[in-house]
């Protein structure tokens, strides 16, 4: 089942609606990655509301389309994780080190808003 | 969720077979998943979700019990191409609970003691999530030999 991927301004924004499988998710991946090229997206939202199970494999892609992304230009940033996920994602012993997450959709817009600004905004002079 | 039910199935053309209703409280509910893609992996733990929540754990423990059953089935696919899962209700000593069987006939693993370790891995990924799983649940157990199989049976109690 492909996820739909919306283009917001700058952004990207794939909504999770059910369980993902393996292939789901690495169709998810690429789709992403392709699509920050050619959108030049400056921001991908991965949101994952619907996801009941992290499993390590959700866990390593997810991590996996937020360095992509990042090497491509975007940053990601994941919103929705449910409160039973999160747990289990962490007794899991697994991480999603460098990976930015909001709680919600509005966050995460605001998020990326804000990195864009610093971003137009330039480093102050010396 | 009858539409998606299909569509997993369709999928993964996986086959299930359920005993259920038996007339004494303690014969327990069983179902049994033959696993033989990556497809399976959402069905099993999906219905080892919707056993767990009929034997009324709560979504906490559900999304515990799921997730476990999720890498239980990973490593099946991965290591195993295909197997089974089986999932139980138990009881003992008047409390309740699930029982997960996962069982292949894989290549086996060599040091089950280091498989054990976290941060191990033979497959230069995530290892086999086993030191996770035996976190997700209450009772851990592991039957390995090389060249006959793999079956990790684990346990969760409703407290």
């Amino acid at each position: 089942m492909a996820v739909p991927i919306l283009k917001q301004g700058q952004y990207l924004i794939a909504s999770i609606q059910d369980a993902l499988t393996d292939a789901d998710l690495q169709q998810l991946r690429d789709a992403l990655l392709a699509q920050v090229g050619r959108h030049r997206s400056r921001g991908v939202i991965v949101d994952i509301t619907a996801l009941d199970v992290m499993d390590s494999f959700a866990v390593r892609t997810v991590r996996d389309i937020a360095h992509m992304t990042r090497l491509r230009g975007a940053e990601t940033v994941i919103v929705g994780m449910q409160p039973e996920v999160a747990l289990s994602v962490v007794q899991l012993g697994l991480s999603l080190e460098g990976v930015h997450a909001a709680l919600d959709l509005e966050e995460g817009l605001a998020f990326l808003d804000e990195k864009a600004n610093t971003a137009r905004g330039g480093r102050p002079c010396a | 969720m009858r539409e998606r039910q299909r569509a997993a199935e369709s999928a993964g053309g996986f086959a299930v077979s359920q005993r259920s209703g038996r007339a004494s409280p303690d014969e327990a509910q069983e179902t049994s998943i033959a696993v033989r893609s990556d497809a399976d992996i959402v069905v099993a733990r999906r219905r080892g979700r919707e056993l767990a929540a009929s034997l009324g754990f709560g979504s906490m423990d559900q999304t515990l019990i799921a997730t476990a059953i999720s890498e239980l089935t990973r490593n099946i696919v991965l290591y195993a191409q295909r197997g089974r899962i089986v999932l139980k209700a138990i009881g003992q000593g008047g409390k309740c609970g699930i029982m997960v069987v996962a069982r292949d006939e894989g290549p086996g693993i060599p040091d089950v003691e280091k498989a054990l370790q976290s941060g191990f891995s033979t497959s230069g990924g995530l290892g086999l999530g086993l030191p996770g799983v035996r976190r997700l649940t209450d009772e851990f157990d592991i039957a390995s030999e090389v060249g006959r199989g793999t079956t990790v049976t684990v346990k969760k109690w409703n407290r």
